[in-house]
């Protein structure tokens, strides 16, 4: 595990996994923001045929360009780390991933590509309205990319639609709805695209925010922190909502996560959310795996009980039940899925055995139990399970999952107020008396990053050892090259994302002291 | 045919103003775009990240009983 920062292939492997990806990050959720931004600029504009909202459009599109190029492409790296780092994986998903990457990659081509140059070259040349509509689908295609990306994240997350075939090594969908209607994947998608919504909203507001502080584009800075405050606001909102949604979903489908996101050891009925909390040592361990107390706790008593179950008595599953079993609950321990995914991989071992002593009979009935559905909810559902020894390998980093939501969450309440205060002060037309309120809205763009970082951090680090929850854990998946390999690769790509993020930030910044006019 | 070379033409005569009208920042941002793209397929495409099965296994079937072997028998 990576926690123990030893320096094997599995680690180094993911660690050039968690770099790329935080990276790529980077760049995304502010694709996602601005571009609804700029047509709801663009949309006044047309409407009221106010050239300063032309004006206003097209210098935040020129930072949207900046960011769409130099964020172009990141992503595809992540691919080829599949390909070499992570082969097991990549060949055991089979076309689930596949499907809907091959989709979004035509959509990223076709409708973003194909868009993005009539929103950039097509400034008179084109209709209004033609403009007005390619800034839309850039929007629209922005986010039905993400769709894509993030449906394939969440089957990882809940696999659902899909067979395994034994001969071929590999998952092969059997309902593609039920893949794309995945409970994980739409809350996922509503939850993530909205964050980048809320960064966006922030990041426009922010360098608004700069302008007024120098006493420049003073115009322009008031309308652009209005759009924005108000998308900002609303989109914050919906984060909220989706987030409670989310937690839900994750507390069905992921009860360790979930569990270790609340640092949650022993189950209760009117279980309190945990608003602030500081963890220390308790002395007592699950296996190898430190049990925290929360000391310091500012708590909502019963909250998380309504928040989980609907019922201020519902009963929320600790670490200890989920890892020792609750038969009163009807939770299984963790041992007996260890037994049932041993298993399930036995008949697999049995059925490679019959094929390759060309035992046609054995082979036949073999294969077609990993077809029959009580085969595959008690067992072959465990199968990842088969590579524990001990039932505490399961646990993630309770420390890093519970800090790193807090934070998270804390900072989306933070961003409600702050969008509440610049619609207010906007209003009000108190916005350049209020300096802090400036200062503190141009300091909140790299905490909308952090945030916007964070709940991935929540999302893999609290799934972790999984790759595949239940079905395949992060060290079967690894392919088998050297650590040396990685570890270059590792470097060369500190290298490049660190130039990529420098080049941005500088063209950017120059950019924004240009200013509209330029 | 001609609607269609006029379609063609437009189109490339659109793309060909745009980028020949491109500001400082449009130049600067494309050729950051073309060095990354440069960078990540004919460096770390061909020499780092080969795709460990097809570079490995010669067939889908090979490919497949290497992972059921690395499923069933790696620990």
């Amino acid at each position: 595990m990576i926690e123990n920062i030893d320096l094997s292939l599995v680690n180094w492997s993911r660690a050039q996994f968690a770099l790329t990806a935080i990276y790529h990050w980077l760049f995304v959720p502010l694709t996602l923001g601005l571009s609804f931004i700029l047509a709801f600029m663009e949309t006044i504009y047309v409407r009221t045929g106010d050239e300063v909202w032309k004006k206003i459009t097209k210098f935040w599109m020129t930072l949207f360009g900046i960011n769409f190029a130099i964020g172009v492409a990141t992503g595809i790296i992540l691919e080829f780390e599949f390909g070499t780092n992570w082969s097991n994986y990549s060949w055991f998903v089979g076309d689930i991933f596949g499907a809907p990457l091959a989709v979004e990659g035509l959509l990223a081509f076709f409708m973003e590509s194909t868009f993005v140059a009539v929103m950039f070259f097509g400034w008179n040349k084109v209709g209004k309205k033609f403009h007005l509509a390619s800034t839309w689908l850039v929007a629209i295609g922005a986010s039905l990319s993400a769709l894509w990306i993030l449906v394939a994240n969440a089957w990882m997350e809940n696999p659902v639609g899909m067979i395994f075939n034994p001969d071929t090594a590999r998952n092969e969908m059997n309902s593609f709805r039920d893949v794309i209607l995945n409970p994980v994947a739409i809350d996922k998608f509503t939850h993530t695209v909205t964050s980048g919504f809320v960064l966006g909203s922030v990041f426009v507001v922010g360098i608004s925010s700069w302008f007024l502080l120098r006493h420049r584009e003073e115009v322009m800075a008031r309308r652009s922190i209005l759009v924005a405050g108000i998308f900002g606001l609303v989109s914050s909102l919906a984060v909220a909502l989706t987030g409670d949604s989310s937690a839900r979903t994750i507390a069905r489908v992921q009860p360790v996560k979930f569990a270790s996101m609340e640092a949650l050891y022993e189950g209760k009925t009117e279980a309190g959310l945990t608003v602030i909390g500081a963890l220390t040592d308790s002395g007592e361990r699950i296996g190898e795996k430190t049990v925290h107390d929360i000391k310091m706790k500012i708590e909502v008593p019963g909250l998380l009980s309504i928040m989980t179950t609907g019922q201020e008595n519902g009963y929320v599953p600790g670490l200890k039940d989920l890892v020792n079993g609750n038969p009163e609950k009807g939770i299984i321990p963790v041992s007996e899925m260890i037994e049932r995914g041993k298993y399930a991989r036995q008949v697999l071992i049995d059925y490679k055995m019959a094929r390759e002593i060309g035992d046609e009979a054995s082979t036949a009935a073999l294969g077609a139990r990993f077809m029959e559905q009580e085969f595959i909810d008690n067992y072959f559902r465990y199968f990842g399970y088969s590579w524990f020894d001990h039932p505490w390998q399961v646990i993630p980093s309770v420390p890093v999952t519970f800090y790193s939501f807090r934070l998270m969450v804390g900072l989306g309440f933070f961003f409600i107020l702050l969008f509440v205060l610049a619609i207010s002060f906007h209003r009000r037309q108190t916005l350049e008396i209020n300096r802090w309120f400036l200062w503190v809205a141009l300091f909140s763009v790299p905490l909308a990053y952090l945030a916007s970082e964070l709940g991935w951090i929540v999302t893999e680090m609290g799934r972790q050892p999984w790759i595949i929850q239940n079905l395949m854990p992060v060290n079967a998946a690894v392919s088998n090259i050297s650590a040396g390999a990685v570890q270059t690769t590792f470097s060369l790509f500190v290298i490049l994302f660190t130039a990529l993020l420098i080049a941005e930030v500088s063209i950017m910044v120059r950019q924004i002291k240009n200013g509209p006019k330029h | 045919m001609t609607r269609l070379t006029s379609a063609i033409r437009s189109v490339f005569l659109f793309y060909y103003e745009g980028f020949r009208t491109m500001s400082w920042w449009g130049k600067r941002v494309w050729l950051i775009i073309l060095i990354k793209l440069c960078i990540i397929f004919l460096l770390l495409r061909l020499f780092f990240f080969p795709d460990f099965l097809k570079s490995n296994f010669r067939s889908d079937r090979e490919r497949s009983d290497y992972v059921i072997e690395q499923l069933t028998g790696n620990k």
